[in-house]
């Protein structure tokens, strides 16, 4: 497989190394050099990033094409959410109640599909009904607002960072932290017995099945880590807009978000959700400012733009621009170049 | 009576579950030949009551008489298409085209906003609100001419198939790609002719919609997976299977809106489609591979 380069961090040239540590420094020093909007952009971007990631232990790792994940963010969100406004639960208890609902769901719909031989398409269908029925479904529970919203209460000026209150700043390394957590999370997890089997079950599940891989157990493990992963995103949602819709956190537009950056920066590669991210975002922002300026606001112009571009991109680089980009700056090492 | 009151909803959500089945069909023809999930669907069946619409507001036309300028329409949208760049991701991952045809739709319903802003527009028919007594049911004429006119295009799709020269060589393409090409059928051409007959299929759907329900861009995503759920629980590649599943999702979402609130209808089909998927992944009338 050509992507197999780029997916290996351990082939990183001393150059890609330089490039990711001023990367690294850059990202933790932005809030003090960047103005309120550019921080906000750069926290949307991490969130992506954050669950591009985690998407990307499910279908890039595994080669299970999830296109539910709203599902995920949505039960992290109102899990937290409900017990903080309801018992007073704050979110570093919460979060391990939410990654707990989003796993049991997870591993629902992964029993259910695994064990009645749902592949492929049909994977994919089953779990966007299952964030669909859970949208509708939250339209209709009244507990936690229903269709008319879900808000968290907002105090102007609060800093209480063990209950995720606070600052933009706080939440932009709230973010970060996050991201990088993923990136090694999602690097130890690569290198460990259990990618290996990941990485055999999405190539060729046969012959990994032949070979003594229980495919039912590696793929319920991934859909475990990346529902439990998906669901942190979710809490981080909930308490950094304090307020959620059940057609906007459930929504299957959601879901095709949290997939884009992995697929635009390179499925199953370890750096293609971040890069993925910091492509689409700020594309979204420059297209919105270029708009603006052209004076013609159009709605719907923007969008189309965006789909646009997707075409572009999945013509252009099938593979992602994360491995292109690599190979192209001799950030990894190539096949055959020795370590 | 009661009973007259469900039998009445039963028969309305059959005659638009029809027109539901006929966009079905599109999808269903087109993956069971191309192997192509087409994610533009409902965007290419919206583009299809947006035609309508303007057609009945430019000349006076009826839906039913926009249907087949619509087909010939979208047929050649969706030949150029499969020519152009579907084609090429014939052979590739799912996921990628997954993403090519999430980028079309993107475009298409995005256009289709800019055109024609996020209002409703509808064709104004003289027949609008006439009934028509069938025993003792009572249905609307513009409900009863659209199940009709998609059982008509239903039948010409399936005698097409069956019958003619291209009908069975897109069916040898679909059965075996590899033993086609072997015996000298055109592939490629063939597959650009199925998304034709695929697009233009759901093209039909939208312009008879237009007879049920307002053109709004916010449509398309809903109808692309509305025509999801009714071929999968058809059936994948099963053409009566996709008429059969949608006349059911409309049976239920029908019935769903009347028991429960209209809100809560959709959330019946996905309850449906699930059940399916975990019984019979195959869908209903679909064969096991």
């Amino acid at each position: 497989m050509s992507g197999l380069s780029g997916m290996m961090p351990s082939g990183v040239t001393g150059r890609g190394l330089v490039l990711l540590v001023l990367a690294a420094l850059g990202l933790a020093v932005a809030p003090f050099v960047a103005d309120r909007y550019l921080v906000s952009v750069l926290t949307t971007v991490l969130w992506f990033a954050y669950v591009g990631q985690a998407w990307n232990v499910m279908m890039g790792f595994s080669g299970l094409l999830s296109l539910g994940h709203a599902l995920y963010v949505g039960l992290g969100a109102y899990v937290s959410a409900a017990v903080f406004v309801h018992f007073g639960i704050g979110p570093w208890a919460g979060m391990v109640l939410a990654m707990l609902v989003a796993v049991v769901a997870g591993c629902v719909i992964g029993f259910l599909g695994f064990r009645f031989g749902v592949k492929g398409v049909h994977f994919a269908l089953l779990t966007i009904a299952f964030a669909e029925v859970a949208r509708i479904g939250f339209d209709h529970i009244t507990w936690v607002g229903g269709s008319g919203g879900f808000f968290l209460p907002v105090e102007a000026g609060a800093s209480d960072p063990l209950n995720l209150r606070g600052s933009p700043v706080l939440f932009y390394y709230v973010a970060l932290a996050l991201v990088v957590g993923a990136l090694f999370l999602s690097r130890a997890l690569l290198h460990s017995r259990l990618g290996y089997q990941w990485l055999a079950v999405r190539e060729e599940p046969d012959a990994a099945e032949a070979s003594g891989v229980d495919l039912f157990r590696a793929r319920m493990t991934a859909v475990a880590v990346s529902s439990a992963l998906t669901a942190l995103g979710g809490v981080f949602q909930a308490f950094y807009f304090n307020n959620l819709f059940p057609e906007q956190v459930f929504s299957m537009g959601r879901s095709i978000e949290i997939i884009l950056p992995a697929i635009v920066g390179g499925i199953g590669t370890l750096v293609g959700p971040i890069l993925g991210a910091f492509i689409l975002t700020p594309l979204g922002e420059a297209l919105t400012f270029l708009i603006e300026a052209g004076g013609l606001d159009l709605p719907g112009l923007k969008q189309l733009f965006y789909g646009a571009a997707l075409v572009a991109i999945v013509v252009f680089r099938p593979e992602g621009v994360w491995p292109w980009l690599a190979r192209r700056l001799r950030l990894v090492r190539q096949p055959g170049e020795g370590a | 009576m009661p009973i007259d009151y469900y039998l009445n909803i039963a028969a309305s959500g059959l005659l638009t579950g029809l027109v539901y089945g006929l966009a079905a069909l599109g999808l269903s023809v087109i993956f069971g030949v191309v192997r192509v999930v087409n994610f533009a669907h409902g965007e290419m069946m919206v583009a299809g009551m947006y035609g309508a619409v303007l057609l009945g507001g430019w000349l006076g036309l009826d839906p039913l008489l926009s249907a087949p300028l619509m087909a010939a329409l979208l047929f050649a949208c969706g030949w150029l298409l499969q020519r152009g760049l579907v084609n090429k991701f014939v052979e590739r991952p799912e996921h990628m085209q997954f993403i090519l045809l999430l980028g079309i739709a993107t475009i298409l319903v995005n256009a289709m906003l800019m055109l024609f802003g996020p209002d409703a527009r509808n064709v104004q028919v003289p027949y609008s609100f006439d009934t028509v007594e069938i025993g003792s049911m009572l249905l609307d004429a513009v409900r009863l001419r659209a199940g009709a006119a998609a059982i008509v295009v239903a039948a010409a799709l399936f005698a097409f198939f069956r019958f003619s020269r291209t009908g069975k060589a897109i069916r040898a393409c679909a059965d075996n790609p590899l033993g086609a090409r072997v015996v000298g059928l055109n592939i490629d051409g063939l597959y650009a002719l199925t998304f034709g007959i695929g697009a233009a299929v759901v093209g039909v759907a939208g312009a008879l919609m237009t007879l049920l329900v307002d053109a709004r861009p916010q449509l398309a995503p809903e109808y692309t997976l509305l025509s999801f759920i009714i071929v999968i629980v058809g059936g994948l590649g099963s053409l009566p299977g996709a008429l059969l599943g949608g006349v059911l999702i409309g049976m239920s979402e029908a019935l769903a809106g009347f028991l429960l609130t209209p809100s809560m209808k959709s959330l019946f089909s996905y309850g449906v489609l699930i059940v399916v998927l975990l019984l019979r992944p195959q869908g209903l009338l679909g064969k096991r591979s």
